[in-house]
């Protein structure tokens, strides 16, 4: 009893604005991207067989039919018509399935002939796909881009999109583009139209600070969202991109928070003196997971996006923590050290049905679901590597080999798994992708130190 | 240390590893209690004041401040059991003093398990002061997982020195 009226009087005596001391500005919200259909649909089938590395694609500027100044860019349309097209070589390039001949290696069309290519400029460059797309300012201030894609054997328009977009939300029509010419090449899903909030790392390994920050997937649109005041870790988007779950010291104790970008205030996930770890969105947004520790004892627990009663899944004694949803939302993968050491577990959404997937003899932690069901990526956490293997626990291939990697968060499409990379002694930390191969890995340049990824779906 | 007092240490720590392990769900962990200290009314020229954790660390010798841990354990050893019973007859001759025990993990784990690793270490501790005769209204428990190192090597020795359970004083 006693212990039940502290806890009302300490709810009372903290302020609610305690609880967003570490918290910046808030951010604007993006505006709609209107899809619009380019005149002649899609035709033919793409005639390169070969590796798509090899495979040569030209991407010069994208015309404009008047050089009009524009928000987007100071220099007006004609620039942006170039920006454009650097945006759309840099996201092919950088993901190591293409090689593409960007903007500045290359002459610039007329708007006239974005419609209608002169086959013979781009043929003696030995091009075998060519981009065209093209910049108009509309008299609402908003911008019309279109993205043409052509096989150069056929001489045949492969595929065509527009969009009209606020000029703010320029870079989102490059990324639109570049998914357009990415899944009519590979067949895959797209993935560049999407973010990634992660936690920013500054200062000297025993005293980091770690401010929540979000950026585009090519790192472009960084911003901070606390203030590095207290440490913030964990984060993760809710899959419409209006909110994010994270961990936060701002009281002085972990919880996990409920950030709303919009009111750019947050409230916490359950009204509790515990701490609070982990977090989780359901693929559909309705439900948030977290881990709370009860008397030292970890377990996991859903509550409605909304608000409400939280249900608690797991009861085992030891740590269960964490969570990831498959794409149907009807179970969850987890991890839990019930066994005596790290591995994961699969259960249905209710908590139900709770049964162990990982024998490999390594330790298995932060399981993430593919967006597309295969596959389940997680931390080696013995090796500290990341790995993927499928749903039932069979098929484990190790991706990287840093000397510590670990916290894996798919792309959207399921094909590119991003993580954090630990410099040993150093403690530095920087994020880093491999698709699915383990062959294709990259360091994602941050203006600072970064870690724990979480990449989103794409845009809506 | 005579057999009588082994003894009660042995049935001590075995009481407080069987707590920790099966530790009922429903034992919240208090909120952290600003109690202010009473003035110790010093006569003498001043000294640290009784809380502070200058006059904790004079009292009870630095290095019994903080117990250690084996990699992914939790348990009291003889050593740590040994520090916690100093710690004890500090918080029982002080019985105003409230006081934090900051769990941590050293960086060769995944984050988020090192928080729930922290939670669990600083708990242990917690429960063995506790079955010591303090009560669990005095003692805060915070994790910081892997996020606040004292020792900033990347080997085994710093890593020995960084799973541990460090108790600050609350003044």
């Amino acid at each position: 009893m006693k212990k039940l009226i502290f806890t009302t009087l300490a709810l009372i005596a903290s302020p609610l604005a305690a609880q967003n001391q570490d918290l910046g500005e808030p951010i604007a919200e993006g505006q709609d991207v209107e899809t619009i259909e380019e005149e002649e649909g899609l035709s033919g089938s793409v005639s390169f067989e070969g590796n798509l590395d090899d495979l040569g694609i030209a991407i010069p500027a994208f015309a404009t039919d008047r050089n009009v100044a524009t928000p987007a860019n100071a220099s007006g349309t004609e620039a942006l018509g170039l920006e454009m097209a650097r945006v759309i070589t840099a996201n092919l390039r950088n993901n190591g399935l293409f090689k593409p001949a960007g903007p500045d290696s290359l002459p610039r069309p007329e708007f006239a002939n974005i419609t209608s290519p002169v086959w013979g400029t781009w043929s003696v460059r030995g091009a075998e796909m060519l981009v065209h797309g093209y910049v108009r300012a509309r008299s609402d201030d908003r911008l019309t881009v279109g993205c043409y894609l052509y096989d150069m054997a056929l001489q045949q328009r492969l595929v065509a999109e527009g969009w009209v977009v606020s000029p703010a939300d320029w870079r989102r029509a490059a990324h639109k583009c570049s998914d357009l010419i990415y899944s009519r090449l590979t067949g895959e899903s797209p993935f560049f139209d999407s973010r990634i909030a992660y936690i920013a790392e500054t200062g000297p390994k025993d005293n980091r600070v770690k401010r929540l920050a979000i950026m585009d997937s090519d790192g472009a649109n960084h911003r901070f969202i606390t203030t590095g005041r207290s440490t913030a870790l964990t984060p993760r988007y809710s899959p419409d991109y209006k909110r994010l779950v994270y961990l936060s010291y701002v009281d002085g104790n972990p919880r996990i928070y409920v950030y709303d970008i919009g009111t750019g205030s947050q409230t916490l996930v359950t009204q509790s003196d515990n701490p609070t770890f982990a977090p989780r969105w359901s693929p559909d947004g309705r439900w948030i997971l977290y881990s709370m520790a009860v008397g030292g004892n970890t377990d996991i627990y859903r509550v409605s996006a909304q608000g409400g009663r939280s249900e608690r899944l797991t009861d085992t004694p030891g740590i269960d923590i964490g969570g990831s949803y498959s794409p149907d939302g009807r179970r969850i993968v987890f991890e839990s050290d019930r066994s005596g050491a790290q591995q994961c577990y699969v259960m249905d959404a209710d908590g139900s049905n709770q049964r162990r997937i990982s024998f490999g003899g390594s330790r298995c932690a932060t399981p993430e679901w593919s967006p597309r069901g295969d596959q389940i990526a997680f931390t080696n956490a013995s090796s500290f590597n990341i790995s993927v293997m499928s749903p039932s626990g069979g098929n484990v291939r190790t991706l990287t080999r840093g000397w510590q990697d670990e916290a894996p968060t798919w792309a959207p499409n399921g094909r590119i798994i991003q993580f954090f990379r630990t410099e040993r002694n150093s403690g530095k930390t920087s994020l880093w992708q491999v698709d699915l191969t383990g062959e294709n890995e990259r360091s994602l340049p941050t203006p600072v130190d970064a870690s724990d990824p979480a990449w989103g779906p794409i845009l809506p | 240390m005579n057999n009588r007092i082994a003894t009660t240490v042995m049935l001590t720590s075995a009481l407080a590893l069987a707590a920790c392990q099966k530790k009922a769900p429903e034992e919240i962990p208090p909120p952290p209690i600003e109690t202010p200290t009473p003035a110790p009314a010093p006569t003498t020229p001043a000294g640290p004041s009784v809380g502070s954790m200058e006059h904790f660390m004079q009292a009870v010798g630095q290095a019994n401040t903080v117990v250690y841990f084996d990699t992914d354990r939790y348990n009291i050893d003889a050593e740590d059991s040994a520090k916690l019973q100093t710690q004890a007859q500090y918080f029982s001759q002080y019985p105003n003093v409230n006081f934090t025990i900051e769990g941590h993990a050293d960086e060769r784990g995944t984050r988020e398990y090192n928080l729930a690793l922290g939670e669990r270490r600083a708990n242990a501790a917690k429960n063995y002061l506790v079955s010591l005769g303090i009560p669990a209204s005095r003692i805060r428990t915070i994790s910081y997982g892997k996020e606040r190192p004292v020792a900033l090597g990347s080997n085994e020795a710093a890593w020995a020195q960084n799973r541990r359970a460090a108790t600050v004083t609350i003044n």
